[in-house]
């Protein structure tokens, strides 16, 4: 009777061949008065039960995904002999930062479909609002540019080190300018480009210490925070210049 | 060492800002200036957002003229009736400039207004400056004769008011018209106006030139104080770490160029401030007509 129910209770799991076990080096970031980037580790092993499968290798992505915020790319023209902000497409929502590091190019390694399905490259996590504008592209484009040079987007092919077909491990730097919340960590197996294991993990950025106490006042009390902030001006003018008289007598 | 800056979201190295802070606090020692105008683009430049620019900008021009205006209290060269009146009106102007200043964020032409203020402003103060000063110093040697009342249209209006520090007599409205419009300026610029000011309040309203500085610092004082406020309730964007950090470089060189200044003749002087406020309205009009490198631009839309 056990095994008749133990063997039905397997067949309802998931067919898995090769599962991910992984961790991360850190689950929290804390943004301090010194923040400057952090440097996270991503490692993990394909565990199987059974013999490597014959057939195309395995392949790793990890994506890494900040809290989504609305934007509105805007675009410049030139009217009257000035640069205007004219045209803009607004954008629903788009990550604040996102990492896609792989074991080679995303388009050798993930089919169209399964990146459609599992929204694994940067494109597919920019959701568009408003009408379509005909040069929608270029905005999309530039959205991307300017986003990888402040270092919010990066998209690096061979950044996950695979170890005998087991073990990986990559490197990934959170820029100075993060957005305080959850960063979702999502860590997928695609072998001939279908995705065969994925599996999802969180680290939490948030502001501590002074940054905190700072931040939350001007958000929560802002006329406390407005008036401090001039206290804090007349004090420091004020006191300057007494210093500096007496330094003189 | 690099400083995270908690509203402006930022991590920046505390020597540049500093340093920043230092130069700024030099020149306006020097010139007898708040600096503001210099300050702002100069944020923005090493990325600061502009919102957090101008905000910042206006809470370091309190702590700077808060140290002139006690000197010149001492001085006994503040007319606190005429600074009542300009600060007044600067309070219409500096809500009328906060309340333009956000209708031209959501339009996504704030920065455009913001670089046109200043390249207008700027350019219009820096050349008459110039050019005055030019003058000044070719005729020099010769006697000037300073008329005592120059009756104008400045003296045909209702609501007269006597402000006895300055010995004047005149209607109320031509100084809230002065006062609103560098309270405007303040609220969009992130500026004190003194660059503004001064030059209205010889010309314009006619006030004894040993008066003029401390009281347009009274009005500074409290204008941008109230600035300062109006954004940190409305925008939060006020960015206390690094005023802080502007203010403690801004008076040390406020002190050091204050010494070089009084070397300096007061025509020379006036040159080399007019011809700095050209070369930042030179700067700011070139990057509007130049083509940028980037065309297009990404902003996070506030819920």
């Amino acid at each position: 009777m056990i095994r008749v129910l133990l063997a039905l209770f397997l067949l309802t799991l998931p067919l898995r061949a090769e599962e991910i076990v992984s961790g991360v080096s850190q689950t929290g970031v804390a943004i301090t008065t010194s923040f400057d980037g952090a440097a996270i580790l991503i490692y993990g092993a394909a565990i199987r039960d059974q013999p490597t499968p014959e057939g195309p290798l395995m392949e790793v992505i990890i994506t890494v995904e900040g809290p989504d915020t609305p934007l509105v790319i805007r675009k410049k023209e030139r009217v009257a002999g000035i640069w205007i902000n004219r045209g803009a497409v607004e954008i629903a929502s788009a990550p604040s930062y996102y990492a896609v590091a792989a074991t080679g190019e995303l388009s050798d390694i993930l089919k169209p479909s399964e990146d459609v399905k599992y929204k694994i490259s940067v494109t597919q996590t920019i959701r568009v609002s408003g009408a379509a504008v005909a040069d929608q592209a270029d905005y999309l484009a530039a959205l991307q540019r300017i986003k990888a040079a402040s270092g919010s987007y990066k998209l690096g092919r061979d950044t996950v080190l695979l170890l005998r077909q087991a073990l990986f491990r990559t490197d990934v730097t959170l820029p100075a300018n993060l957005i305080e919340g959850t960063y979702k960590v999502r860590i997928f197996l695609t072998r001939g480009g279908q995705v065969i294991d994925l599996q999802n993990s969180q680290i939490e950025v948030h502001k501590t210490g002074l940054e905190r106490a700072l931040y939350n006042l001007a958000m929560d009390r802002p006329l406390t925070y407005g008036v401090l902030s001039l206290a804090m001006a007349m004090l420091a003018g004020w006191g300057a210049s007494e210093l500096f008289r007496r330094l003189r007598l | 060492m690099q400083f995270y800056l908690p509203i402006a979201g930022i991590s920046v190295n505390a020597f540049v800002l500093l340093g920043l802070g230092g130069i700024v606090g030099f020149l306006s020692g020097m010139f007898g200036v708040g600096g503001g105008f210099l300050i702002t683009p100069l944020l923005i430049l090493i990325g600061v957002p502009s919102g957090v620019a101008v905000a910042t900008g206006a809470n370091q021009v309190v702590a700077s003229s808060i140290s002139g205006v006690l000197a010149q209290f001492k001085r006994r060269a503040v007319d606190m009736p005429m600074g009542a009146v300009l600060t007044g009106g600067g309070l219409l102007g500096s809500t009328f400039g906060g309340w333009v200043f956000n209708v031209m964020s959501k339009l996504g032409q704030i920065d455009l207004f913001v670089q046109l203020s200043y390249v207008l402003f700027l350019g219009l103060v820096g050349g008459l400056m110039l050019i005055e000063s030019l003058r000044a110093l070719r005729r020099s040697d010769k006697a000037k004769v300073r008329r005592a009342h120059v009756h104008s249209w400045v003296h045909r209006m209702p609501f007269k008011m006597k402000f006895r520090t300055s010995g004047l007599y005149i209607s109320v409205i031509p100084p809230l018209i002065v006062g609103a419009m560098v309270g405007f300026l303040s609220a969009i610029m992130g500026v004190g106006g003194g660059f503004v000011m001064v030059p209205a309040m010889i010309y314009l309203l006619g006030m004894p030139t040993k008066v003029v500085v401390g009281t347009s610092l009274l009005q500074i004082t409290f204008v941008t104080a109230y600035t300062t406020l109006v954004h940190a309730v409305t925008h939060h964007t006020v960015d206390m770490m690094l005023a802080l950090l502007l203010i403690i470089g801004g008076v040390v060189g406020a002190q050091v160029g204050a010494k070089v200044g009084v070397r300096l003749k007061a025509e020379q002087l006036r040159i080399l401030l007019s011809l700095m406020v050209l070369l930042v309205a030179g700067k700011i009009a070139f990057d509007l007509l130049v083509t940028p490198a980037e065309l297009f631009s990404v902003a996070v839309v506030k819920p």
